[in-house]
């Protein structure tokens, strides 16, 4: 049963579970992000080259 | 659901990053093609004389090295597919990040309050780090790039602190520290160069920078909506 304001979510998982997947996606993403947008592999580079400019994240 | 949530921001991020890539084909990535030209002019020096090659410049693989010759896609098609999926890879990236704040922060997304999750993404992501390094076109002079780097991200990772604590304290002083963090990257400062030297036309990069922050103010807010989408989706199969 829901108490007072606490979300479906919330209700539905523990305080850790939900630090735990929030821990891990963002370890994910941001290791994703660094590989399309920050690395300066010249491959990686020139492969998503135009991306990084359209997404405004420095390129050059 | 560990998996149910990577599962959701996955669908969400390679829907945003659809809709960016196609923006991106169409309105930006032509903009970054033409300052190429002038990129090619500067990197074979402005002495360059050789009047056959400017055809050839405008056609030119893309090499920033001059001399070293990289593997880079042909222009074209395949330059437009990887382009594509960098933009999938980068829209999913975002979508982990952005339900990974959903996560920690214990506060829900719908469909309804996806859009300010995106302008929260947007101001981290794009407008805070922009408002320090102006979006850059092929050709234009920059400052060493790992530094550039490094404050892009100090400036998301403090924009996203100040604003958490922003909206999740309910503390004055806990608020006023949030705006005090928003505020330091750009007290700090980029690195920049004090000279622009670049063959790029001035109105052609006004048009690259409102174009590109157009893109991805609409790739945040439908990334948001999105988000909120598959995660209610995620949420009613793990709770019922």
């Amino acid at each position: 049963m829901l108490t007072n304001e606490t979300t479906l979510s919330n209700a539905s998982l523990s305080t850790q579970e939900r630090i735990a997947t929030g821990a891990i996606a963002l370890l994910l993403g941001v290791f994703m992000l660094y590989g399309v947008a920050f690395v300066h592999s010249d491959i990686l580079h020139n492969a998503a080259h135009d991306t990084r400019h359209a997404i405004t994240v420095p390129c050059h | 659901m560990i998996t149910r949530v990577l599962l959701a921001a996955i669908i969400a991020g390679m829907l945003a990053g659809a809709v960016a890539g196609a923006v991106q084909i169409w309105r930006v990535s032509p903009l970054i093609l033409a300052a190429e030209i002038y990129e090619t002019q500067q990197d074979t020096g402005l002495a360059h004389t050789h009047g056959a090659h400017d055809g050839a410049a405008g056609q030119a693989k893309h090499d920033h090295s001059g001399s070293r010759a990289e593997w880079a896609p042909d222009d074209g098609l395949e330059r437009s597919a990887y382009t594509l999926v960098s933009n999938l890879l980068m829209g999913v990236a975002f979508a982990l990040i952005l339900g990974a704040a959903v996560m920690l922060s214990g506060r829900t997304i719908t469909v309804q309050n996806g859009a300010l999750w995106g302008l929260a993404g947007y101001l981290v992501f794009t407008l805070a780090p922009t408002a320090g390094l102006a979006p850059e076109l092929p050709g234009m002079s920059a400052a060493d790039l790992t530094a550039r780097q490094t404050w892009w991200w100090g400036t998301a990772i403090a924009t996203a602190g100040g604003i958490a604590l922003m909206v999740l304290q309910e503390r004055v002083p806990l608020k006023a520290l949030g705006v005090g963090l928003i505020t330091l990257p750009h007290l700090i400062g980029a690195s920049r160069l004090q000279t622009h030297d670049s063959l790029v036309p001035a109105a052609l990069a006004a048009e690259f920078v409102a174009n590109s922050l157009a893109m991805m103010a609409l790739f945040w807010i439908v990334l948001g909506v999105a988000l909120g989408w598959t995660m209610n989706r995620a949420r009613k199969d793990i709770g019922s």
